[in-house]
Order: structure tokens, then C-alpha cells, then sequence
């Protein structure tokens, strides 16, 4: 932020120190900046963490992309053998279970950027005019959002199951003749547990725009009633406009959320007809006695493509924005 | 972020602290990675380790009194790891590559060919040499990996039929289908009557397994039935396209909205009395618990489809084990194999789970229950014994295709034939991959 002259050192601070060579030069004992405990310390914070980062992240994220040119089952190094593209040519032409699970995935963003969102951020709206028992709403509205989903998915089965479920149970639709299949049918069983998921991610936005109108400066909203402006144009024209950071990171919340959609499905039906998605055919893929470790790679470098394709456009506007301040 | 060095004009002990960062010191934690692998503990003679997925309270108390009685005869102790069955299943993989126990609980057929190949089991023979006596030649021959080398000792197995409950069929008049016929006509009587002719639910994906099994080796005899699972038969052939038909004609006659319900959801059906009859393996027995409903429930084999092949072949999936590939305690590991190839053993495990029966024809069959009697005589009288489709077949082929495509046939049968040609092009890939 400050203009003065340090701007270059951060740079010369950080050259002299980045190679091994001061501390050769300098022999020990020697009166150095840093004492032997500290270069120990600085060892345990700085490279336990980066170790883990390296080979939890990146060793895998680039194995799995090796892997992916690959048939593998997973047993002893010498029984990968490469293939080439042939993984993503099944994928594409052979797997009918590959072009429902990328639907549904997209189907996931849409539904969450379009109903949920909007509706938490109208519950925010509504709990930050200071109502009577907001504390009560919040806390409701943000349960969801604090249990996990797996649990989340297992209460959702309970109520849908179509013998013995809440719904069925009381319309009535759990005899042969008239049957409601919400757990099964591939035509209800995506919104079944969209249902599920929206009813988590209201909270969830609630709270991020919460937030963000905690932000918005009280004298807009008084200037804009001087004004003479009644509630819906305050919010359309002064609130909303002064929320965009929130908005941006709702967005990128929400289409993390839609992409690593899993566990309420995992837990729903395992991704059976009609609700299928990508992260489920990699699991299935490779998990399991004999896996197709090779195959499953090449689901998730599709997956982590399309992450990339959506992640990288909004680092570098973030970034350049940040420069720019 | 600009805090961080903006403030400190010249190189600082603060500020390199945080300017080295992790690059300079990511030496640190390298031999982490490379300090894995290595089993720690020393082999102790007296004891044998053993991998057990027998998690539910019946099966994993039965076993345990196995090994009390194999301590008692051997002095050798059995140290029990018991996980979860499907947790088990799911990393067997690894755990067999990593640092098993002596013996591990598996299933019999292609499941047990596939690890014995891969070298992640030692062969048996010995043993075999000792028990071979006790099991008919169906078993032995389940108990051979692909190279004729024994790898598997079975302990119990159980059959898969159609189950019933005697009063329903006696208040109706009904009779025991033996043919496709007959079984097509009790089904539309059935209807008639109010009944779910056939309890189903598909939503852990296996059972309908169980019934494209029952349909092709009634269909096409167990011969094609075992090269269509090892991939070697098409699936576009004519054969399997008949199967299908077979099922779509009794499709209608299934339990409605099974995508949804799980086995033992429908078992309660049959329970209830609200369904006639249900296709599943002896342990829909565990789902009666009243035992006045359990004396009440019986079982016919699955009609005969063509003449050909009658009634001769009978699924029946076997549980055993096996050795794993660098025994501990090699001495002990035979020992506890030989005792648990035993009649004895059996009969230890059968007084408390009566839903399954001997693998053995010298076992004790007098304290069965008549549930068990006639699942043991059905076995013996088989001409052939098929295990169950993801132990007959590659488990990567069936779960990844074979699944999700019965699914999808139950949901749309009039698709069968793209379905079909879709599961050929997959298979093809996957079989041709190791």
C-alpha cells in the first residue's frame, strides 16, 4: 500500500536468503540473523507443510494425470501400461454413464446459482433489517450448513424412501398402482436430491451475504432514503451494486459446490440411473478390489479440466485487480 | 500481503524467516516420503493373525467361536482384524499389497483366480492335501485358481432360489412353478390375488445380478453362462438377448419403484405377506425374525427356461479363505487352514448362523433346520455350481458395467439392444487390459 522507496526490497529481501549459499559461506557459530534453533524451526514450519502441500497435492494432481494415459489396476508399479488417449476415447464414445454425470453436474450449478442463492440472499436481506428472534432464523436457516452431508444425505433418504418415507407415507404414494420412486426414478431422483442440497446451500449463502451486508456502509442506506427511495430500489440500486465482492465469491463458491458434488449423492444412491456425476464414476472407478485406476484418472483429469477452465479466468481477474489496487 | 516486507527496508532475521520460505528448507520432510513400508512386528509361533470382513454381530461372533476351538485344539492363537465388510472389500487391494494378515477372509470363484494370479495369495496344496477328502468335487474345483494350484479354503456357501411363505401359497392354492410357464401364470395369478407377485428392490445394484444369473443359466446352461462372465462370450449374441426377454416378460410382475428400496426393505414384503415370492440367496432368512414367520418361509429353484438344462445348475456363492501372499507364521497359517477345512468348524459356525450351510458333505446335517436341509440337498444335487456374477466375472466389469446397465435395462427394457452392444464395447476394453 505505502508508496515509499521499499517497494524493491521485498525482492532484495527475499534473494540473498533463497539458496544454500550464505549458510555455507558463513561458517557456524558465526553471528548470523538467524540462530541454529531458528533455521530448525524454520524447517518445521515451512517444510513440513510444504512437504505434505507437494506430495498431497501436486505428486498426486500430476500422478492422476499420468495415470490417466494409463490401464492400471492398481496392483505393483509394473502392470501400468500405457495407452495413450485410449481412456478418453471410451470415455467419450463408450461410457453411457460419462455425458449424464457431466449434465448433471452442470444441472447442479444451474439449479444452486438459481435458487437457492437468490433465496438466501433474500433471507439475508430480511435478517439484517435487525428483525425480532433474528438470532433464531439464522441459527435455523445456518443448521443445515453445520451438519455434514453424508448425514445430511442419510436423513434426505429417510424422508424420500418410497416405502416407508415421510412424503410417501403422507400422500399416500407407496402402494403398487401409484408409486412414487423419488429415490430411483431417473426422472426424480436428481431433483430429489437437488432438494437436499439446496435446502444446505440457502444457509450457506445466507451467511456469506449476511456478511456482506454487515459490510455495506449505514450511510448509503440513509442517503438513499433522503432521497426518497423506498426499499426495493434501495436495495436494487444502492445495497446489491455495493455487494459484488460477496457476489463473486458466491460464484465461485457455488460452482466449487456444483463440481465436488458427491457425498449427499454417494449417500442418496450411489449415483445410480438419473444421478449420476463425475466425482461418483471416479470413485467407482477406483475404489474397489480390482480397480481401473488408469480410467478413473482420465474422469478426474476431465473433472480437474473443466475446474481449471472455471478457476484460472477467476484468479487472474482477482489477481490483476489486486494489482491494480 | 504488502505487510509482510514493507515495513523492514534491509534484510531482517524476521524478514528472512519469512522470505526463506518453504522452498529453502523443502530437504526437510523428503525422508517422510520415503519412510513408509517396513512391518514392524516380530512373528510370534503361538499366534496367527487373521483379516476377517465378517462385521455383523452373527457372523463375526459364529467365526470367533471357530478360532476359540482351533486355540483350544492347537494352542496356537488366532489375533482377529476385523473391518467392515464393504470397507474390506474396497481396500483388499492395497491390504493385500501391504502387510496382510496371515489368513484373510475371501470369496470363492473369480475373485479368489484374480488375487491368486496376481501372486498376492500362496497356493495351498498342503493343505488341500489334508482336507481334500472332505468336500465334493464342485467345491474343489472352486477352490482352484486359474494355474490348478488349491489357494482357497471354503467354509460355508448358500444358494440363491425363489423364497416364499408356505401359509400364502396354502390359503391361495398355489402350486410350486417349475416351469416358465407355470411360473408366467402363478405370477399373473398372483396379481390377480393383490399380491406383489415378486418382492424386488435394486438399489444397492446386486440383486438384479442375481436374477440376469438365474434367467441365463436356465437359459443357456451353465456352460455359456461361465464364458459370457469371463468375458469370452458376446453379449450381443442372440443367447443374451433372450435372457433379457425372459426378464421383460416377468419385469411387470416386480415390486414397484425398486431403484429405490434396498433388499431388506423388500425381504420385509415377504414378511408382511405382501409379496408372493422373491428371488434372492438364503439370507433373506436374517430378515425373519419372528420364528414363527422364519418356520413359515420355504423356497423352490428358479424354473426351468429350457429343457436342455433343466434345473441342473445352482448359484451358490462360497465363503472361505485364503493364505496371503508372505505368511508370518507359515507353520500356524496351515495349521488354522487345515482346522477350518474341518467338518468340525463347520458345524461350529452353522449352530450360530442358520441362514447359510456347509460347504463340506461331511458335515453334520442333523441339527440343520429345515431352511438349511433343503438348501444343503439342492447344492449336492446340483450338476453345476455358479458363485454369483461379480464373483464369477471381473468385479471392475460388474460394478462399473454390468451395474449401472441392469439398472438401466429394469428402467427401459425396450432398449435392450443398444444396451447390449454397449456392454460389449465395454467389456472388450476392460478385458483386454490385463
Amino acid at each position: 500500500m505505502s508508496s515509499e522507496t521499499p517497494t524493491k526490497t521485498p525482492e532484495a529481501a527475499a534473494v540473498p536468503p533463497s539458496g544454500p549459499a550464505p549458510v555455507k559461506k558463513v561458517p557456524r557459530g558465526h553471528k548470523r540473523l538467524l540462530t541454529r534453533r531458528d533455521r530448525i524451526t524454520l524447517g518445521f514450519m515451512a517444510g513440513v507443510p510444504t512437504v505434505l502441500h507437494v506430495a498431497l497435492v501436486w505428486v498426486t494432481a500430476l500422478a492422476s494425470i499420468a495415470l490417466a494415459f494409463t490401464s492400471w489396476d492398481g496392483i505393483g508399479f509394473d502392470s501400468i501400461k500405457w495407452v495413450g488417449l485410449d481412456n478418453f476415447q471410451q470415455l467419450f464414445t463408450d461410457n453411457p454413464q460419462f455425458w449424464p454425470a457431466l449434465q448433471h453436474n452442470v444441472i447442479w450449478f444451474v439449479v444452486l446459482i438459481c435458487i437457492p442463492t437468490p433465496f438466501g440472499l433474500f433471507l439475508a436481506v430480511q435478517l439484517d433489517k435487525n428483525i425480532r428472534f433474528s438470532r433464531v432464523y439464522q441459527t435455523a436457516f445456518f443448521l443445515p450448513v453445520v451438519v455434514s452431508l453424508a448425514v445430511t444425505g442419510f436423513v434426505w433418504q429417510l424422508v424420500y424412501n418410497p416405502d416407508t418415507g415421510l412424503i410417501n407415507s403422507l400422500i399416500g404414494a407407496n402402494k403398487p398402482g401409484h408409486y412414487i420412486d423419488w429415490i430411483g426414478d431417473p426422472h426424480l431422483n436428481l431433483w430429489a436430491v437437488l432438494i437436499a442440497a439446496s435446502w444446505r446451500h440457502t444457509g450457506y449463502m445466507m451467511i456469506l451475504y449476511l456478511a456482506g451486508l454487515k459490510g455495506v456502509d449505514p450511510s448509503l442506506r440513509e442517503a438513499s432514503s433522503l432521497d426518497g427511495a423506498n426499499e426495493w430500489q434501495t436495495f436494487k440500486n444502492v445495497i446489491f451494486p455495493t455487494l459484488r465482492p460477496t457476489n463473486t465469491v458466491v460464484l465461485v463458491v457455488t460452482i466449487i459446490e456444483a463440481l465436488r458434488a458427491f457425498d449427499l449423492v454417494f449417500v442418496f444412491n450411489k449415483g445410480a440411473q438419473g444421478t449420476e456425476l463425475l466425482s461418483i464414476l471416479i470413485t467407482n472407478n477406483i475404489i474397489g478390489e480390482s480397480s481401473r485406476i488408469g480410467y478413473g484418472s482420465a474422469i478426474a483429469v476431465v473433472l480437474l479440466v473443466i475446474s481449471l477452465v472455471v478457476i484460472i479466468p477467476y484468479l487472474i481477474a482477482t489477481f490483476r485487480k489486486e494489482r491494480s489496487a | 500481503m504488502q505487510d509482510l516486507s514493507s515495513s523492514f527496508p534491509a534484510p531482517s532475521r524476521r524478514g528472512v524467516l519469512k522470505g526463506v520460505g518453504g522452498a529453502a528448507l523443502l530437504g526437510a520432510g523428503i525422508p517422510l516420503l520415503s519412510a513408509c513400508g517396513g512391518s514392524g512386528s516380530s512373528s510370534d509361533p503361538k499366534t496367527v493373525t487373521l483379516g476377517s470382513n465378517q462385521s455383523d454381530a452373527v457372523p463375526k461372533k459364529a467365526y470367533g467361536e471357530i478360532y476359540t476351538a482351533f486355540t483350544k485344539q492347537s494352542g496356537v492363537t488366532v489375533k482377529v482384524n476385523t473391518k467392515d465388510h464393504n470397507t474390506f472389500q474396497e481396500q483388499i487391494n492395497s491390504y493385500l499389497q501391504g502387510t496382510p494378515d496371515d489368513v484373510f477372509n475371501w470369496f470363492a470363484g473369480y475373485r479368489m483366480q484374480f488375487f491368486a494370479a496376481k501372486k498376492l495369495a500362496s497356493p495351498i496344496d498342503d493343505v488341500w492335501d489334508k482336507i481334500g477328502g472332505n468336500f465334493p468335487d464342485a467345491m474343489k474345483k472352486l477352490s482352484k485358481g486359474a494355474d490348478g494350484k488349491y489357494y482357497f479354503v471354503p467354509l460355508v456357501t448358500y444358494p440363491w432360489a425363489i423364497f416364499y411363505r408356505k401359509s400364502v401359497f396354502a390359503a391361495h392354492g398355489y402350486e410350486v412353478p417349475t416351469t416358465w410357464d407355470a411360473f408366467l401364470a402363478l405370477c399373473k395369478q398372483m396379481k390377480k390375488d393383490g399380491l406383489v407377485p415378486i418382492a424386488f428392490g435394486d438399489k444397492d445394484a446386486w440383486p438384479a445380478m442375481g436374477t440376469f444369473d438365474q434367467l441365463n443359466f436356465r437359459t443357456n446352461g451353465y456352460d455359456f453362462h461361465v464364458e459370457l462372465m469371463a468375458g469370452k462370450a458376446s453379449w450381443t449374441d442372440a443367447k443374451v438377448k433372450n435372457v433379457f426377454d425372459h426378464w421383460a416378460e416377468i419385469l411387470p410382475y416386480h415390486q414397484d419403484g425398486f431403484m429405490g428400496r434396498t433388499w431388506q426393505d423388500a425381504a420385509q414384503t415377504l414378511v408382511a405377506k405382501k409379496a408372493g415370492m422373491y428371488v434372492l440367496g438364503t439370507f433373506v432368512a436374517q430378515q425373519f425374525t419372528n420364528k414363527a414367520d422364519l418356520d413359515d418361509l420355504d423356497f423352490f429353484a428358479f424354473p426351468e427356461i429350457n429343457s436342455a438344462y433343466g434345473q441342473d445348475t445352482v448359484e451358490a456363492p462360497a465363503d472361505g479363505f485364503m493364505l496371503s501372499k508372505a505368511p508370518k507364521n507359515k507353520a500356524g497359517a496351515t495349521k488354522l487352514l487345515e482346522y477350518l477345512g474341518t467338518p468340525a468348524a463347520e458345524q461350529i459356525y452353522l449352530k450360530s448362523d442358520t441362514s447359510v450351510v456347509a460347504a463340506s458333505n461331511k458335515a453334520d446335517t442333523s441339527s440343520y433346520t429345515a431352511l438349511q436341509k433343503k438348501a444343503y440337498e439342492m447344492i449336492t444335487g446340483a450338476k453345476s455350481l455358479t458363485q454369483f456374477m461379480d464373483r464369477d466375472s471381473r468385479p471392475d466389469f460388474t460394478s462399473t458395467v454390468m451395474q449401472p446397465a441392469l439398472q438401466k435395462f429394469l428402467q427401459n427394457p425396450k432398449g435392450v439392444d443398444s444396451l447390449l452392444s454397449s456392454i460389449e464395447r465395454q467389456k472388450k476394453t476392460i478385458f483386454a487390459s490385463s
